[in-house]
């Protein structure tokens, strides 16, 4: 069967190609979204602890027996605590300065951290086994369908709709709307606004975290692993906007589905493809697709 | 004026807010030079000023929003000059800004819910649709797709369920159309029944005369004279020199 010339079977795995990258696009430029609309820092190091979700999975099965269940949790638990960290020794002293500062350091947190896991690790990658239960393939009729990859995309779109419900149902999420708009006067309401921060840079980097370990075994873990795929995230997050949580999952999910699509009918043009969209949008509207001006 | 005397009689005399010598910084531009006040508790106070004179500031330095003051601040006795923002409110101090500060990323009522409640004794959501029956109405909607007079009643409401002792306005009825101002009138005269100590900032003076029991005039950030309501007929004609109405 061929859909417009192409084989259908070539079209439906790129496509899920498509959306299983859009799925880790989604889920760091949600990372850097929420961060980005609370803290107005722009997080460079999002990439860096992508990896090291990753990198906690691989060394929490090896040197700790555990697997990939409890990693799932554990990981971006770490990555989250370690950036707390970060945050209350680093980031949170910027703040009160130009965005380029915040920009430069977290950029240089990025070149250490990714320094010297290369230095402790090396370049090249390690296999990480996706567990059993997950192994193998469905047959959907008009594709196979591996089920770790399925479960990478029915998994961050849940992640996806938990962060939203955190951010517009509850509590929590009204004190990060309101202190969004007006943090001193939420400050001055009693609301404990410098800790909002660091839970806010947690939760953003715990995400990432999460996208580590999903990615682990897909891909292999390697120190450089969040480089090329952090630039893609940040052409994401331009073309989508800054601030909108719904407008980076969106975004995030097309974007991948258009990578793949182009991979089928025109694949010298897959690598760029995503950055010429973002030539697009920053002409036509430089604030995102989503974004308020 | 025997409301007034009545009210002075039962009012408690120590003073539940002082400050002392407060100075206050706009970058390298001062704005405060010394301001001296004491609140009773109980009492509502209205403070007085031509534009530019610094009642705003005032409120913001008593409040912790100043990035850069100096002097004393006592609530019951405490210093609180030197605590983190978000402990000031727990000492029972509340402020509405000028600018109202409802937040258009929440509703009616999640903007009525979000200050976290610091003492016992502040309004029940349930008493305060009942004061406020449009902000009930309108709870799912966007917080700044109110009218300004209900986002005036919206920022005052959602201090009250805080249960805060102490309430700093800063000009409520700017802006408002008259019957609303009455409105607001009537809610500051339940509030003072309550035995909630206000300090008002009033451009409106036959507002504030409605409700104020002393009064602060402030010029070029400095204390130029206080007297009680019962003073004010022997200083009218100098009063509107100074504010220049
Ligand atoms: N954000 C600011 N930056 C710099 N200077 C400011 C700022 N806000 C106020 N000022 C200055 O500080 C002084 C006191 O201002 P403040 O707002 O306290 O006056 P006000 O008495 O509240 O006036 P109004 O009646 O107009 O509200 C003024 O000289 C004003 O120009
Ligand atoms: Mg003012």
């Amino acid at each position: 069967m061929t859909i417009l010339g192409i084989p259908s079977a070539a079209l439906f795995s790129q496509l899920l190609i498509g959306l299983i990258n859009g799925s880790f696009y989604a889920l760091l430029s949600l990372g850097l979204a929420v961060i980005f609309g609370l803290l107005r820092v722009i997080n460079f190091t999002h990439g860096a602890q992508y990896m090291l979700g990753a990198f906690a999975a691989l060394l929490l099965l090896k040197f700790a027996g555990i697997g990939f269940w409890p990693s799932l949790l554990i990981a971006p638990l770490l990555v989250a605590l370690f950036s707390a960290v970060l945050e209350r020794l680093l980031i949170a002293r910027v703040y009160s300065l130009d965005h380029l500062y915040g920009m430069l350091l977290t950029f240089g947190l990025t070149l250490i951290i990714e320094g010297l896991f290369r230095h402790f690790y090396g370049s090249s990658g390690q296999p990480y086994a996706a567990p059993k239960e997950l192994s193998g393939a469905v047959n959907l009729g008009f594709m196979m369908l591996p089920k770790y990859r399925g479960f990478v995309i029915i998994a961050s779109l849940a992640v996806c709709l938990l962060t939203w419900l955190l951010v517009e149902r509850t509590k929590f999420g009204a004190y990060l709307r309101a202190a969004t708009e007006n943090p001193k006067l939420v400050q001055a309401f009693g609301v404990n606004v410098p800790l909002l921060l660091t839970l806010t840079y947690a939760l953003g980097s715990g995400l990432a975290g999460l996208a580590g370990v999903l990615a682990a075994p897909m891909y292999q873990v390697s120190p450089l692993m969040g480089q090329n795929l952090i630039i893609v995230v940040f052409a994401v997050v331009v073309i989508g906007g800054m601030g909108s949580l719904i407008g980076a999952i969106a975004t995030g999910y097309t974007l991948g589905l258009i990578e793949g699509l182009t991979k089928v009918f025109y694949p010298e043009a897959s690598n760029t493809v995503i950055f010429a969209v973002m030539i697009i949008v920053l002409l036509v509207r430089p604030a995102g697709l989503f974004g308020r001006a | 004026m025997t409301a007034i005397t009545r009210i002075n009689a039962v009012k408690d005399q120590t003073a539940i807010l002082s400050a002392r010598n407060l100075k206050a910084w706009y970058g390298e531009s001062q704005a405060l030079h010394g301001i001296d006040l004491d609140i009773h508790s109980g009492e509502t106070v209205a403070l007085l000023g031509r534009n530019g004179a610094g009642k705003t500031t005032t409120l913001k330095s008593i409040t912790g929003l100043m990035d850069r003051r100096s002097g004393e601040i006592k609530i019951g006795g405490k210093d609180i000059s030197r605590l983190p923002l978000h402990h000031i409110a727990r000492h029972g101090l509340g402020f509405v800004p000028e600018e109202r500060g409802i937040f258009s990323g929440l509703t009616v009522q999640e903007n009525l819910l979000l200050p976290p409640i610091v003492a016992e004794g502040g309004h029940t959501v349930e008493e305060i649709y009942a004061l406020f029956p449009n902000l009930k109405e309108r709870r799912h909607s966007q917080g700044t797709s109110l009218s300004g007079g209900e986002q005036q009643m919206l920022a005052i409401a959602r201090i009250l369920r805080t249960g805060i002792r102490i309430l700093l306005l800063d000009e409520p009825t700017e802006g408002l159309a008259p019957v609303i101002v009455d409105r607001i009138g009537d809610v500051i005269i339940a509030l003072r029944k309550r035995g909630i100590t206000i300090i008002l900032v009033e451009q409106n003076f036959r507002f504030a005369q409605r409700v104020a029991e002393r009064y602060y005039v402030i010029e070029h950030g400095q204390v130029l004279d206080q007297f009680s309501a019962a003073e004010l007929p022997g200083r009218q004609d100098w009063l509107s020199d100074v504010l220049g109405v």
